[in-house]
């Protein structure tokens, strides 16, 4: 028991704060952004899987997340197709499309990897945005009312659960992954890839799945916000969307799923909390950004918690 | 058919060249310190964009252009030293997000400073076009070709020829090996900023009469620069150039036979198909991991 406790630690404290934030959303704007901050920690969350634990970044996440959201919104406004089906359709189409392209570029190192995703997120944006008798082009979309059984989602306290349900699964996935085999191949990919390969890691597939597995991750929470939006455009998966899915990422910190979540929530709130010096906004968030990397470059959680462990061991 | 093929290729020249002086930004930015600078095209936005300020407040354009330029040069000399020497043992990821940071900080003034107008200046020699073989052709683009050409020329011969160009280089090479020989990599650094801010401020304000510029219009231009550095092999400023010119070439070409809408895209293509085949670019040399 106490084993299970300890091992679900982090999962736990997440499902007590999200069961006791309500006491704290005052009306229906409130929970719309504690919404998209959930959905966004669910993208952040796998992408740190990619980023955190297999050393690989991507620039062009916000394209998988777009495609979810367009699966979703396709299928279910002009092929009438039931929600769970369309989601589970879109996660993966995703997925496949996901893997075909990660094979050839996971090769690819560093800045080559950065180009090579940025490019993915760049072509499926354009072609979103182009072909409009199917997407509605830059006027965008809409998805049919979340429903399930029978019941549909329509207020924002029940899309509150479901988001924070949606959250709990990911990062419960995210976390079983990395105790796994496949967790501890990853971080020796991360430490030093060579190595890893001499000692019989397959490192392509390795980075391939993990690919895989992020963009699915990223293209579920798309189909939930397109079912949650009024619309959904193009503007969604541009590339200025994956980069603050990584700055979420990184913010919080590397390798560090609650971090994921800290970072998605924290980078969600800014802007409204922004909101009042408009002009200013964009400088203050590229200041926050270098800030951050500068005087923290693992990230706000791994950070404070080096800090805490110092103060407890002296 | 040949009138509107010259026609492309002129088009797809004018926007090379642009795309090279950015590529050969970035190129000499990650040389001296392997950093990729996201902010570059934001340097070709202050170039152009405060060269229409200086001009409407009554400074002739030769005056204002100098002082725009030197004003992006600061730009990138501040940008080296609060930002990108301090996090010097940062990794990749680390010095993407301080860069791209950066480039929406620097977004942010000017959308603040000059609002988010779409600007533009006269051309330097006038709007009657000239004929070649049946195609026309804007001076402003021989400017643009002109003055592009002449940069890199100049940058070449800085690189093999001065003592200063040397040491970067040389820094290039092994940054250790040359500390130990007496080059301060501090400077070459900031230089190298500098340098970079230069080739995007005069590519901007030759381009600005064509493209026109606004507070958001370095996004694109930035990447397409990044593209084309990619594309010749980082830290390689031959391949740079022809990244440049392939690219500029390649879209107009895809614009005006198969589809305007596409034409982007297919750039990110041929990009994605060249890194596949060669993970280091055209002329990239082959990376060996170090143990």
């Amino acid at each position: 028991m106490n084993a299970i406790l300890q091992r679900h630690r982090g999962l736990i404290i997440l499902a007590a704060l999200i069961a006791l934030l309500p006491l704290a959303l005052r009306n229906d704007y409130h929970y719309d952004v504690a919404i998209n901050a959930g959905l966004n920690a669910i993208v952040v969350v796998g992408l740190n899987l990619l980023i955190g634990y297999a050393g690989q970044i991507s620039l062009g996440h916000a394209a998988f997340f777009g495609l979810g959201a367009y699966a979703s919104a396709i299928l279910t406004s002009t092929y009438g197709w039931p929600v769970l089906g369309a989601m589970a359709m879109g996660t993966v189409i995703v997925g496949i499309l996901a893997y075909v392209i990660a094979r050839p570029i996971l090769r690819l190192k560093g800045h080559y990897l950065a180009m090579a995703t940025l490019g993915i997120g760049v072509i499926i944006s354009i072609v979103l945005n182009t072909e409009a008798q199917v997407t509605g082009g830059p006027d965008g979309m809409s998805a049919a009312p979340f429903t399930i059984l029978g019941y549909t989602f329509a207020s924002e306290q029940s899309w509150y659960w479901l988001v924070g349900g949606s959250l709990l699964l990911a990062v419960w996935l995210a976390s079983n992954l990395i105790d796994s085999p496949i967790g501890r191949a990853l971080r020796a990919l991360h430490g030093a890839e060579v190595g890893a390969r001499v000692v019989g890691i397959d490192t392509t597939s390795y980075k391939v799945l993990i690919f895989v597995v992020s963009a699915m991750f990223a293209s579920f929470a798309g189909s939930l916000f397109a079912h949650h939006t009024p619309t959904v455009t193009p503007s969604i998966l541009g590339f200025t969307k994956s980069v603050e899915f990584v700055v979420m990422a990184v913010f919080g910190g590397m390798a560090s799923t609650m971090g994921s979540v800290l970072g998605a929530v924290i980078m969600t709130l800014l802007p409204n909390a922004l909101a009042a010096f408009e002009d200013f906004e964009p400088i203050i968030l590229g200041g926050i950004m270098m800030g951050t990397m500068i005087f923290m470059p693992k990230g706000l959680v791994p950070t404070i918690a080096k800090k805490l462990r110092r103060k407890e061991a002296p | 058919m040949i009138e509107s093929m010259i026609q492309y290729m002129l088009a797809g020249l004018t926007s090379g060249a642009i795309y090279a002086l950015v590529g050969l930004g970035f190129s000499i930015i990650y040389n001296a310190s392997h950093v990729i600078n996201f902010a570059q095209g934001e340097f070709i936005v202050i170039g152009g964009i405060s060269t229409v300020a200086l001009l409407a407040a009554g400074v002739p354009l030769p005056l204002a252009i100098v002082l725009a330029t030197l004003v992006t040069m600061l730009v990138g000399l501040a940008l080296a030293k609060f930002a990108i020497q301090p996090a010097r043992d940062a990794d990749v990821v680390a010095l993407i997000i301080i860069t791209i940071g950066a480039s929406i900080f620097l977004r942010g003034v000017v959308q603040l400073v000059f609002g988010k107008d779409i600007h533009s200046l006269p051309a330097f020699s006038g709007e009657t076009p000239l004929n070649l073989m049946g195609a026309t052709l804007m001076p402003q683009s021989l400017w643009v070709m002109g003055v592009s050409s002449a940069l890199i020329v100049v940058i070449a011969w800085f690189f093999n020829a001065t003592l200063a160009g040397k040491a970067m280089l040389a820094t290039a090479y092994n940054a250790l090996a040359a500390r130990l020989m007496g080059v301060n990599t501090k400077w070459v650094l900031l230089s190298s900023f500098a340098l970079s801010a230069l080739l995007g401020a005069v590519g901007g304000i030759v381009v600005t009469p064509i493209t026109f510029v606004s507070y958001e219009s370095g996004i694109m231009l930035g990447l397409k620069g990044f593209s084309a550095a990619v594309l010749g092999g980082l830290g390689n400023g031959i391949g740079a150039v022809a990244g440049g010119l392939i690219l500029g070439i390649v879209e107009a070409l895809s614009a005006g036979y198969l589809s305007s809408a596409y034409k982007d895209a297919i750039a990110f293509i041929i990009i994605l198909v060249v890194l596949v085949l060669r993970p280091n670019g055209l002329f990239g040399k082959k990376g060996i991991d170090r143990v």
